[in-house]
């Protein structure tokens, strides 16, 4: 797999060079599971205050890449630095520190089914902030209220369609607003109508608040509309660039990549 | 092939490091549970999951249990003369032995399960790892409550077992075998010691409490994010709880006589 830096000229198309340091690099990360090689010597840093986009095969190690920032697994070899800090060797305590910079939307939602919705939102806060129950309660409802569900707080999860559970994972991902946002797979199994909706909430979210996203997809109109970076990941090859320089490449399988429709690509499981 | 000396070096690694993870996940586990925040309607919320839910396995169980000891042991002392005994036999029994450890295996199969299960299928759907992006820790958010309800139920749980015993024991030996009431009850007082019999069924419920707790929660912490991986860790937690409870059982006896 190439080394590539988001904001630095790629491997295959020319991006522009670096405004500023990337809140988010990985640096000559390897990744094996049982002895098979997700990913292999990935250098990357994903532009502050950008929506950057991690495009790819099923198995090429999107998600993986997502964990490895989040912390929640740690890289057979390489580094992972957030804010300049290598979080490869930190300890699980100052892991929880430092995930306090970061917001993660799981694919699943990952919302404790067992708890209302307005008890998922309100969790963070009553651990770690000394907020009354009111004030909590105007939290969990200002932030519902920004992503469209404002009437489902008494709901469980397994109560909400796919499009509103998904809305809530991302309520809860932003409430603490951190400065780095992870959505793994934010467009999957939701009809176009849903799929748009959570788009723009995203965009909105980045324009108001300057969040760092990274984005893993298969949904490639999103993917174009959306993206300021696009990190292509081709079984050995990655390839990054803005979603007007990967559309414009001569690349054949690059082409062929953006040419197919969501789900279909060549290595990618339909969803 | 790898050879059988080797295979079973492997195996005992495994082992040893299965139960290097399971120790360390004790201690973080203890260490959250007494951390503030304390988690209180979770904790109490489990003690009705585990204890409360377990009411009728354990009442019918322990009836069933005395039921049978009674008329065995009525027909056994009875070729003694010795029908007289038959309370502090039952007694004895239960309070000593049968009743910490049929309870255990009870709460093992009922509620055990039931919370590596429970875990297991939130570490399938991700549910821990987004409570570890919240920065909040799920060993004491989820396991620790479940483990400190475990341990807190067992002894109340095994206490109840022996009293139905009891009840079932007079039944089947005073009622159906006609036996004397009087002496069952003189025999039973007359020999059960509150300190070398009591205190010995507290303390085995107690220690088997912990290790269920212990034995159940990393089971499903541990286990595969797959739905085989939660059958796996459901599977596991039965029969290493069930056996661990067993060996724990000889060796405090054993070491301590009770």
């Amino acid at each position: 797999m190439a080394n590539v830096a988001m904001g630095e000229p790629g491997t295959k198309a020319e991006s522009s060079g670096a405004v500023d340091t990337p809140p988010v690099v990985l640096d000559h990360v390897r990744m094996e599971f049982g002895g098979r090689r997700v990913i292999d010597d990935l250098s990357v840093g994903f532009p502050r205050g950008g929506i950057s986009v991690i495009l790819g095969g099923s198995g090429s190690g999107k998600s993986t890449i997502l964990r490895l920032i989040g912390g929640l697994i740690r890289p057979t070899a390489g580094r992972v630095l957030i804010d300049g800090q290598d979080i490869t060797d930190l300890s699980e305590r100052r892991l929880y520190q430092l995930r306090r910079k970061l917001g993660m939307l799981f694919q699943g939602g990952a919302l404790l089914d067992s708890s209302t919705v307005f008890d998922n939102l309100a969790l963070p806060l009553r651990e770690q902030t000394r907020m009354t129950a009111g004030q909590i309660a105007d939290e969990v409802h200002a932030t519902l209220a920004a992503v469209g569900v404002s009437d489902v707080d008494r709901l469980l999860p397994g109560q909400l369609s796919g499009g509103m559970l998904r809305r809530v994972a991302l309520a809860r991902a932003i409430l603490r607003k951190p400065g780095i946002l992870l959505c793994d797979e934010p467009f999957s199994g939701l009809d176009p109508a849903s799929t748009k909706r959570i788009e723009s909430l995203l965009t909105g979210i980045n324009r108001q608040w300057g969040m760092t996203m990274i984005v893993v997809s298969h949904h490639i109109p999103s993917t174009m509309r959306m993206a300021q970076r696009i990190l292509l990941l081709m079984g050995t090859r990655t390839v990054e660039g803005s979603p007007g320089e990967l559309r414009s490449s001569a690349d054949a399988d690059i082409v062929d990549f953006l040419d197919e429709e969501p789900g279909t690509a060549p290595g990618m499981a339909k969803e | 092939m790898s050879n059988p000396v080797s295979s079973l070096g492997h195996w005992s690694l495994r082992v040893v490091q299965q139960l290097g993870r399971m120790a360390v996940f004790a201690v973080a586990m203890a260490a959250a549970a007494v951390k503030p925040p304390l988690r209180v309607a979770s904790f109490v919320r489990e003690l009705y999951k585990i204890g409360v839910l377990s009411l009728i396995i354990i009442c019918v169980s322990g009836l069933a249990v005395g039921m049978v000891l009674g008329l065995q042991g009525y027909h056994t002392l009875v070729r003694f003369g010795a029908q007289h005994s038959l309370g502090a036999v039952v007694g004895l029994s239960l309070i000593r032995e049968l009743g910490p450890v049929l309870a255990a295996l009870l709460v093992i199969g009922r509620a055990g399960s039931a919370v590596a299960a429970e875990i297991g299928s939130m570490v399938a759907t991700e549910q821990l790892d987004g409570l570890r992006m919240l920065s909040i820790d799920p060993v004491g958010l989820v396991a620790a409550p479940r483990a400190a309800a475990m341990l807190t139920a067992m002894p109340l749980l095994t206490a109840l077992f022996i009293i139905c015993g009891l009840a079932g024991g007079y039944i089947s030996g005073v009622g159906l075998m006609h036996g004397d009431p009087g002496s069952y009850m003189a025999s039973l007082r007359a020999n059960v010691d509150f300190h070398g019999d009591m205190i010995g069924s507290l303390i085995k419920s107690v220690a088997f409490g912990a290790l269920v707790g212990v034995v159940a929660t990393y089971r499903g912490y541990a286990s595969a994010p797959t739905s085989e991986g939660v059958s796996a860790a459901t599977t596991s937690t039965v029969v290493i709880g069930s056996v661990s409870v067993l060996l724990l059982d000889y060796v405090i006896t054993a070491l301590w006589g009770v």
